[in-house]
């Protein structure tokens, strides 16, 4: 799904004004779509928690701060890289460098990834999987499906890095820099309400 | 499990009736074979005709927005001959003495799909199919924005379509109305395949809608003439972007519900399982979370093709722009806030229920403003019942009568006597059928020449609108009155003595409506064929007031010569009073048109495989066609070159010549529009 916008919008800039500008504000108005996708699974997420505890664990038990802390950190820390990574490339930093950085912020979404991967791997062998109550439903739903964005941005990443390499740095793969970027950061932007909602508030 | 999954013999349509022959199974599987006799008989027809070639050059591959648009319409044509006859079944079964000739299942299975097929495969390609042939053409834009994501959602669209003509053939369709509600559409009370129908049609058509939301935004926001204001385009293109902003956010939580029940399905998931801590409450939110606005979404575009086909045909301008406007626009926000009048019954408090009664209630004012307006276009305006116009006024009579028993329904004590009966379901076709169809019917019989270059033959259009009109009164009116004495909706046969005669009313109404529609195949059928006499090549057979009249008919492949300029709100009705008959040209420049490809057409094949795999459990194909899907997406990322350039030579040629067809075209009265007198362009001048 979620390059779907990405792809095709890139495709095809045509005709008059100014493309890229139409492409991403295409671009920011399907984010706002995914928007509502994660809305809604936090709004069963909170339902989950107090409701579907069942006979599984309540969050209380499950989650402890220390690996989601160092996850967030991660993501956080891509943030800010991807962004020198676009201004960069804005005020005409040479490929090597933007992809030095786009590597980096990718390495980071991947230790994210990882830390995630091996925190639902931790739960999983003590018996709590997503087929025990509504909560852990919830639990693995809504953290998977960030996941499953992120993934997809790190692929979309490594694409792109290939296509750097076929085009160079011309103003289609710039635009399509510019889209990954702000798929990223919103990315970012959930994890810190998942974050809080999830780990901070289920800890508490 | 094998790699066929689920599949087994006794999904192949015909197996049912040998193993448990019956009525019941035998109507399935009379279905089933029309649906492949229908397939072999197209292809048939395409191969002896040598039709394949031109078929996909022309029209699979098309990027182009009016072409697009026909597809869409066609699709609508083809799911609403299925869903009316389906209509006709149901009312039959519940006239004849009871259990009828149906199962229950098949009943049930029957209601499910005619309410699926006719909200995501009837009324959604058809509007979708109207505001992309026209909304481009009214903000004097050259195409849609993003012309191949276009073609995705048309592809992903039919996909979706034809998987629900696919449950004919193999296995079973679900049975627990559109709606699907859990616990009843969980794995434990339908196990079988249809459920996952139900999801993955959906899923297809409603990312399909979604991308043509975001397409309609876009281009509405960046594609406009020079020069023209928010608040200078036509109400029809501030309805389509109305329609796009519900699109965007309202698909999304139809698309999270069907896969959380999916997931609940398949992987043991606890959504909705209440044993387990799921909610299936949320369920029923989000769903109405869609489905409140998905109303809207239906109904915006035929309020928008209204204000441009009462206008035209009173000859007037409409009276209260502003007002229609923002109408429009408070209709699209409040159309958040009341979902939960689809379930006052429960068990939410007495307040909330008042709250959401009070919000419902206030839609009926937008909604009020605009009857209003469009009353007073018609007040002392010269009207002309043609056949678009004929659907325009039956809608406003008709309409408000739905409006009336929907303010009713707000109200949470009634509701609770209403809730689930057949007066709902009166009510709601009470809005849809005049409020969507008929809309869609008066913007084909109004916008058709665009496309085709001549225009539909009126003395069908009329007996086609009065079999509509006569036809919904007779299968509907009963349905209050019974629904009022207590008949509970989606029952497959009622054994109350005291509904009988009006059971019969409306099957006498139900066929009546059938009578329309074959009204109408037989309109499109004689108009083609008397097409010479009812060319308008010059354009604007009916004295029109949009930019799109300003256009020869058919309306050639770039739309526009020269972008018009926008001088007013109605700068070809400016044009028309100061005495011409071709809008001056702007600057002609060079344009860039995309090129036709087959790539929309293969993601929407390889998308309906991966769906068709779900369906069915079959992993390993699903795995196949969903990775085969992106790389089809990743090999058009690669594909620099897909624009031709047509030159501004060739438009300055096309403007020429058009001009001088518009110059050698015989002025005719406006009383002699209907005849084959009209070559187009009409000029009588009015008041
Ligand atoms: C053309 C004439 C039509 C007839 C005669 C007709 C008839 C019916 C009947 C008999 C039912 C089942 C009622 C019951 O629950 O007992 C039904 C349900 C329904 N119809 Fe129609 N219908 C027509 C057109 C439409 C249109 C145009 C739409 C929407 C665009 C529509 C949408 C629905 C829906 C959503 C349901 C509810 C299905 C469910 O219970 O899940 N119908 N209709
Ligand atoms: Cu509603």
């Amino acid at each position: 799904m979620s390059n779907t916008g990405a792809a095709h919008a890139a495709s095809h800039d045509h005709g008059h004004h100014d493309k890229t500008g139409t492409v991403i504000f295409g671009f920011w108005i399907f984010l706002m779509s995914d928007l509502i996708a994660f809305s809604l699974m936090i709004a069963n997420y909170a339902d989950a928690e107090w409701h579907g505890i069942a006979n599984g664990p309540s969050p209380h038990e499950l989650f402890s701060l220390g690996l989601p802390t160092i996850e967030t950190m991660a993501l956080l820390i891509s943030t800010f890289t991807f962004g020198i990574c676009t201004l960069g490339m804005k005020y005409g930093a040479s490929m090597k460098r933007t992809v030095g950085w786009l590597v980096l912020t990718l390495a980071l979404g991947a230790i994210f990834l990882g830390i995630e991967l091996y925190e639902f791997h931790e739960f999983w062998t003590e018996g709590n999987t997503p087929q025990v109550s509504g909560f852990l439903t919830a639990y693995y739903s809504l953290v998977g499906l960030h996941g499953l964005h992120v993934t997809s941005g790190i692929i979309w990443g490594i694409l792109l890095m290939v296509q750097m390499k076929t085009f160079g740095m011309n103003d289609l793969i710039k635009s399509r820099l510019v889209r990954l970027g702000l798929f990223w950061h919103m990315l970012d932007i959930v994890w810190i309400a998942l974050f809080t909602k999830v780990y901070l508030m289920g800890v508490l | 499990m094998s790699i066929l999954g689920s599949l087994d013999w006794n999904d192949i349509f015909i197996v049912p009736f040998f193993t448990e022959p019956s009525l019941s199974t035998g109507i399935a599987a009379g279905a089933g074979g029309v649906v492949v006799l229908g397939a072999l008989a197209v292809m048939v027809l395409l191969t002896v005709k040598g039709w394949w070639k031109p078929l996909w050059s022309n029209w699979i591959t098309t990027l182009d927005h009016k072409k697009i648009g026909v597809i869409y319409i066609v699709l609508a044509l083809i799911m609403l001959i299925r869903g009316v006859l389906e209509a006709v079944v149901m009312r039959a079964q519940q006239v004849s003495p009871a259990p009828g000739f149906l199962s229950v299942e098949h009943h049930a299975e029957l209601f499910s799909t005619h309410g699926t097929i006719m909200i995501f495969f009837v009324a959604m390609p058809f509007l979708t199919g109207v505001i992309n042939v026209v909304m481009p053409l009214q903000i004097g834009a050259r195409d849609m924005e993003f012309p191949f994501m276009n073609a995705v959602s048309l592809w992903l669209s039919i996909g979706g379509a034809a998987l629900v003509m696919a449950s004919l053939v193999v296995g079973h369709f679900e049975t627990g109305g559109w709606t699907a509600y859990p616990p009843y559409t969980g794995i434990k009370l339908s196990p079988n395949e249809g459920v996952d129908y139900w999801i993955w049609s959906l899923g297809l058509t409603s990312v399909g809608s979604t991308l043509s939301g975001i397409n309609f935004l876009v281009t509405i926001y960046k594609q406009r003439a020079p020069g023209m204001k928010l608040f200078d385009m036509s109400i029809f293109a501030w309805a389509t972007l109305c329609t796009a902003i519900l699109m965007i956010f309202a698909m999304m939580p139809l698309t999270v519900a069907s896969l959380m029940l999916a997931l609940d399905r398949q992987a043991g998931f606890h959504f909705f399982t209440a044993t387990q801590g799921g909610n299936m409450m949320n369920f029923a939110n989000m769903f109405w979370l869609f489905g409140h606005p998905e109303v809207y979404i239906l109904i915006l575009p035929a309020f928008g093709v209204f204000s441009e086909v009462i206008p035209t045909f009173s000859g007037k301008k409409i009276y209260g722009y502003t007002s229609l406007v923002w109408a429009t626009i408070a209709i699209a926000v409040l159309s958040f806030t009341v979902w939960v009048h689809h379930f006052f019954t429960m068990g939410q408090t007495a307040n909330l229920n008042a709250i959401f009664g009070i919000a419902t209630m206030t839609i009926g004012v937008p909604t009020g403003v605009k009857v209003f307006n469009w009353m007073l276009t018609m007040w002392r305006g010269k009207l002309r019942f043609s056949t678009a116009m004929l659907f325009s006024t039956g809608f406003i009579f008709t309409f408000v009568i739905g409006g009336i028993t929907g303010v009713m329904l707000a109200n949470p004590t009634i509701d609770f006597a209403t809730h689930n009966s057949l007066f709902l379901v009166a009510h709601f076709h009470n809005m849809l059928i005049p409020g969507l169809l008929f809309g869609m019917f008066a913007a084909v019989n109004f916008w058709f020449p665009l496309c085709f270059g001549f225009r539909l033959d009126e003395k069908w259009g009329r007996r086609s609108f009065w079999l509509w009109m006569i036809g919904f009164y007779g299968a509907f009116m009963p349905l209050y009155a019974i629904g009022l004495m207590g008949a509970p909706r989606r029952m497959a046969f009622f054994t109350e003595p005291a509904y009988f005669p009006w059971l019969v009313i409306a099957m006498l109404g139900a066929l009546c409506v059938l009578a329309g529609l074959i009204a109408q195949v037989i309109q499109i059928w004689v108009s083609v064929k008397n097409r010479e006499s009812l060319m308008v090549p010059a354009g604007d057979p009916w004295d029109g007031r949009g930019i799109e009249w300003s256009l020869g008919c058919p309306v050639p492949e770039y739309d526009f010569t020269t972008i018009p300029a926008m001088t007013s709100r109605e700068p070809w009705v400016d044009a028309k009073e100061a005495g011409k008959r071709i809008m001056d040209p702007t600057e002609f420049v060079d344009i860039h048109l995309p090129k036709p490809t087959g790539m929309p057409f293969l993601v929407g094949l390889v998308a309906t495989l991966f769906a068709f795999a779900m369906i069915f459990q079959m992993w390993l194909i699903a795995a196949v066609g969903f990775v085969a899907m992106w790389v089809l997406v990743l090999i058009r990322s690669y594909d620099t070159d897909w624009e031709e350039t047509i030159t501004a030579e060739e438009l300055r040629e096309g403007y020429e010549a058009h001009k001088r067809l518009v110059e050698t075209t015989p002025q005719i009265r406006l009383d002699d529009e209907f005849t084959t007198k009209n070559r187009g362009l009409i000029m009588e001048t009015q008041v």
